[in-house]
């Protein structure tokens, strides 16, 4: 039995513990914003934070979970979070919308850490998200956005 | 291409196989066929070397030996010699692209632990190119001074005896580095789909221990 | 209510001017599935026709015909409506529209579907004069209770005033009156009178798509659900020939195995269980019938058809005299394209649920929703009434869910089908079902010769084109020659063939078809041909494209927003293209230095577009920064390959690479102003950036791109 908590909500999980943690919290828990893309840490569409840290979930065991805390980008969060959300709709960022969850995520794990990123930054941070739209260009001025409007 | 600098200063018959060391049946068949070539999954025991007389002769040979493990992809490819990692047996620039950071921890927001777990992970129902993501408390890259890539084995040699190019440490600390460091270890326990680097880790620390007992000569080149 | 309700409570239809905007009077309408962005509020939602209703708490749903994949329809057709309702862009709301082939036509190619860039241009009048025919009947209504002539009543930004007697209201209050008038023939504003069409209005869709609340295909989870994978071949035409599923069933939570035509498919309780089971399978294939020759061996087979004569796609001239004549120089070139996958972000799924009558609901990202919805009722056995495909939300398509014929949806109902039906089901592909899955842009072989006279003009052109025909055709495939048929350069010489190849290696359309490669053959060769002249790649474009306004205008734009003969930083060097396709035109101006891997890095891509009248600036600019990252992309990186055998190479990202943050450029976008109707955007970002980036790359490193992606001549 793994026990953890998701967006703040205590979840136990006992099936399969290779299980990966997108699939309890997708199939499990039914939160679908965190989304599969490749399965093999390459796109991170199932970017999520674990223990405050930007993780990808399809590489991540539910057994390696057990006693951390899960946000999705349902249960995101404070200001970089809204900061993120503001500016990506400001600009419109997503177009078939389906990576967004995990760019929203990773963004916001880098103004976490970095509240004033350079474009090297965003390369550095952004680069294990894929966008098959490419909506690179607007994620980049949105991030930088968010972060000026984190200044004030 | 590096694989076969593996094989290279290695011409001594190979009669021992390292403790512990299960021989897949290619690789026996390798063996049985070939007869003296070694299989790049093994290690000549330190001792085997004493036969060469000159003592620096024999340092060189032993840390020839060593270079089976040093420059395999699995312990070059973390030794970039730019900030951004290689990625497989063909040494192949990390996808995705990630880059050092602080510590050759990653970069803040896509750090080495946002894929990589302190154990290996096996990858179940996707590519059959991607057994496992790798993984190891200590997974990070070695620091930029310690770039192996793009470098013989002699320059490798000399890089890792000199302090201001080995994290400050003495030789003894070098032979405890190599046999006992976990993150080192990891070449023989890659993870599904990954070739180890051959021998097991105690092979490889006599190696380096006897190559400094004998002085720890580098090869030419 | 749900969506099906809403076809059987449809009294009839109007039809103005050959646009069908059907009148319907179900008394309220609420979809139960989630589709799209949330219809309304909470409110009643009444119907004006088949493609608007307003709720009675003000807000105006836009039922589109066209799925919304990113490419901005939902954005789109809402901005028709509303202009011509008067509506304030804050009420619109917009899903999708039921599976009714007849109503929800695409007028461009008469079946319900998305694709060609057509969206916008089939349905520029249409929407509109649904929009209309709405504000006409909210006016009677209005007049009616107001009792004041309809005259005397204005609308603006969603209020309903008459202005004489003082009396105002939102759409809300008259909704139920207004969805029981009969709107005559509506009259449409003149495009001067535009308040809406062509501003920047923010898309309707992003909120949900950041917040992570908006649903696709995938994310649609009944209780009870099964989880469906296939077991798929690695080589094209394989099929099964045994299989021993032991191993599969000893996984904790695989419910059932079961052969289908395409391979074995898996079902079980959980998505992880499925794609263990799956793992677990031990088969043995069948290869008698499958491709097993190399890409590189396909290659070969492809340059040897240019000996041959092929069909005439274009005979302008006499291009054999002209290459004849005293003093001319011939300059070759050979190119050979991969086969590209369009790996969206979402792969292909589908689920299906069976009501308590019997009938089955399919939600899927369709985009020939009704092809879907006959070929899984044909496979099903069931009446075509009885299936309903309920459009969702896709994670990209790029031409990949537009199939004749719908494969794929062949194979999810064959699954659904082998899985006796008793529980709801999800089949869902992996990235490597999807990127191994075919359907590909073609692999394509051009063979180009140019004639150069003594004067240093270009008299005469021939291309050969080799590859399949993506509409399965023995005759001239316009598909794949389109581009380079209607070259528009006036060169008094053309002859350009076309050699169709058969393989059991599906193909499909890749985001901008025939453009993908023609534009690339042509921008780069016809690029070389200046060079050899000496001519500047824009002022000889220019001095061939007199004739052609439209090319002329977005490269001249695209020149001067580049500030194009500027000097340039050391190790910088600029390329230039421009490409028509689906009736738009983009220029395309690009600045590239040799990047970290040896590979073009492209720093900044200078776009002008003229699609007609611009509807919203802002989706028109998003597709071209879309276009031009994915055309980059590929390009540079991408080509599906079949090794030794026929065994395909790729499987995930990690070896099908797709371009990311740190290899996209800047990207500046500037749209011609136009009174043309408007048209398609799309895919044509896409053709120019591939070209312009390669003749970039000539002119820098003096190697021309002859083979594709660029990353394997760069590091073979």
């Amino acid at each position: 039995m793994v026990s953890f908590t998701l967006n703040g909500q205590q979840k136990e999980f006992d099936g399969d513990p290779d299980t990966p943690l997108l699939w309890v919290i997708r199939d499990a828990e039914k939160l679908t914003g965190t989304k599969y893309g490749c399965g093999v840490a390459q796109c991170g569409a199932c970017t999520v934070h674990l223990d405050g840290m930007p993780r990808r979930s399809c590489v991540t065991p539910i057994s390696m979970v057990d006693g951390s805390e899960v946000i999705t980008v349902e249960g995101v969060s404070g200001k970089e979070a809204d900061a993120v959300k503001t500016a990506w709709a400001g600009l419109d960022v997503p177009q078939c919308g389906y990576c967004q969850s995990g760019q929203v995520m990773s963004a916001v794990a880098l103004l976490q850490m970095v509240p004033k990123p350079t474009d090297a930054d965003i390369d550095g941070a952004m680069a294990g998200n894929i966008c098959r739209c490419a909506t690179y260009h607007r994620i980049r001025a949105a991030i930088h956005n968010a972060a000026n409007s984190m200044e004030g | 291409m590096k694989l076969k600098l593996a094989f290279t200063g290695l011409a001594a018959i190979c009669l021992f196989v390292g403790a512990g060391m299960a021989l897949s049946p290619a690789s026996i068949a390798q063996n049985a066929q070939g007869g003296t070539k070694p299989d790049g999954k093994t290690l000549k025991p330190a001792a085997s070397f004493q036969s060469i007389t000159n003592q620096q002769q024999r340092s060189v040979a032993l840390f020839q030996e060593a270079g089976k493990v040093i420059q395999h992809p699995r312990c070059v490819n973390c030794h970039p010699a730019t900030d951004r990692p290689l990625q497989g047996a063909t040494m192949h620039p990390h996808q995705p692209p990630v880059f050092r950071g602080d510590g050759g921890m990653g970069m803040p927001g896509m750090q080495c632990t946002t894929c990589h777990s302190p154990q290996n992970t096996p990858v179940v129902g996707q590519a059959d190119t991607i057994k496992s993501i790798p993984g190891n408390p200590a997974w990070h890259l070695a620091p930029i001074e310690m770039a192996w890539v793009g470098k013989s084995l002699g320059q490798i040699c000399q890089q890792i005896k000199d302090p201001a190019r080995n994290g400050g440490k003495s030789m003894d600390q070098i032979v405890e580095h190599m046999a006992h460091d976990e993150l080192v270890g990891w070449g023989w326990d890659p993870g599904a789909g990954r070739e180890p680097v051959p021998g097991t880790q105690a092979e490889f620390g006599e190696l380096i221990k006897a190559w400094v007992d004998t002085g720890a000569a580098c090869p030419a080149s | 209510m749900t969506l099906q309700d809403l076809n059987t409570s449809r009294r009839g239809f109007i039809a103005g001017s050959g646009l069908v905007i059907g009148v319907a009077i179900a008394p309220k309408f609420l979809s139960a599935a989630p589709t799209g962005v949330r219809a309304g509020g909470d409110s009643a939602l009444l119907p004006m026709n088949t493609f608007v209703r307003v709720g009675t708490d003000d807000t105006v749903t836009v039922l589109s015909k066209h799925i919304e994949f990113g490419q901005g329809p939902f954005t789109g057709l809402a901005t028709l409506v509303a202009e011509e309702l008067d509506a304030d862009w804050s009420q619109m709301r917009a899903v999708h529209s039921p599976t009714e082939n007849k109503i929800y036509a695409n007028l461009a190619f008469g079946l319900q579907g998305t694709g060609g860039s057509s969206s916008i241009a089939n349905s520029y009048e249409q929407m509109r004069k649904a929009g209309a025919a709405a504000r006409a009947m909210l006016v009677a209504a209005a007049a009616n209770e107001w009792k004041v002539p309809a005259s005397e009543i204005t609308v603006e930004k969603g209020r309903i005033k008459h202005a004489a007697s003082g009396k105002e209201s939102g759409f809300g209050a008259f909704a139920e009156k207004a969805a029981k008038q009969m709107p005559g023939e509506p009259k449409l504003k003149d495009p001067k009178d535009f308040k809406l069409i062509g501003t920047e209005l923010p898309k309707l869709d992003t909120r949900g798509k950041i917040n992570g609340t908006a649903i696709f295909t995938l994310d649609i989870t009944p209780d009870n659900l099964l989880i469906a994978v296939v077991a798929h071949p690695e080589h094209f035409g394989a099929t099964v020939k045994s299989f021993d599923d032991a191993e599969a069933h000893k996984v904790q939570g695989v419910v059932d195995v079961k052969q289908v035509p395409s391979g074995v498919a898996v079902y079980a309780d959980n998505t992880f269980a499925a794609l263990k089971g799956r793992d677990a399978l031990s088969i043995e294939w069948d290869l008698s019938k499958a491709e097993t020759r190399s890409s590189e061996e396909l290659a070969a087979e492809y340059v040897r058809h240019f000996r041959e004569p092929g069909i005439e796609a274009t005979n302008k001239g006499n291009v054999d005299d002209a290459f004849k004549a005293t003093g001319v120089q011939s300059i070759e070139a050979e190119i050979v394209f991969p086969f590209l996958a369009h790996a969206p972000m979402e792969p292909l799924d589908a689920v299906f649920i069976k009501s308590g009558d019997g009938s089955v609901d399919i939600y899927n990202g369709a985009q020939f929703p009704a092809m879907d919805q006959q070929v899984a009722a044909k496979i099903l056995g069931m009446d075509e009434k009885q299936v309903r495909v309920n459009t969702q939300l896709a994670g990209g398509s790029f031409g990949r869910k537009a199939q004749f014929g719908s494969p794929y949806m062949q194979e999810a109902a064959n699954v659904y089908k082998a899985s006796g039906g008793s529980r709801p089901l999800k089949h869902m592909w992996t990235r490597e079902d999807d990127i191994r899955g075919g359907f590909y842009r073609p692999m394509y072989a051009h063979r180009m010769r140019g004639a150069i006279n003594a004067d240093g003009q270009i008299t005469a052109w021939e291309q050969s084109i080799v590859g399949q025909s993506i509409m399965g055709k023995a005759d001239l495939d316009s598909t794949s020659v389109e581009g380079a048929s209607n070259l528009p350069y006036a060169i008094p010489n053309l002859k350009v063939t076309s050699h169709n190849v058969k393989l059991v290696i599906p193909p499909l359309w890749w985001r901008s078809v025939g453009h993908t490669h023609t534009g690339f053959a042509v921008e780069t060769f016809v690029d070389e041909l200046f060079q050899k002249i000496g001519k500047d790649p824009v002022e000889g474009r220019l001095a061939l494209l007199k004739d052609e306004p439209r090319h002329a205008g977005v490269l001249k734009k695209a020149a001067e927003m580049s500030n194009w003969g500027s000097k340039l930083p050391e190790g910088r060097m600029r390329g230039v293209a421009v490409v028509e396709s689906f009736n738009t035109y983009v220029g395309q101006v690009v600045e590239v230095s040799v990047g970290p891997e040896g590979t073009p890095q492209v720093h900044k891509v200078w776009c002008a577009v003229d699609c007609g009248v611009a509807i919203n600036p802002n989706v028109i600019k998003a597709q071209m920064e879309g276009g031009i990252g994915y055309g980059l992309g590929a390009v540079l990186f991408d080509a599906v390959t079949l090794g030794k055998g026929g065994r395909i190479i790729q499987s995930n990202f990690h070896d099908y690479r797709s371009i990311r943050i740190n290899e996209m450029p800047d990207v500046a976008v500037e749209i011609i102003k136009s009174s043309e109707k408007p048209t398609g955007v799309g895919e044509p970002g896409v053709p120019p950036v591939g070209p312009a980036v390669a003749n970039a790359w000539r002119r820098l490193t003096g190697a021309p791109v002859r083979q594709l992606p660029i990353v394997n001549i760069v590091s073979a």
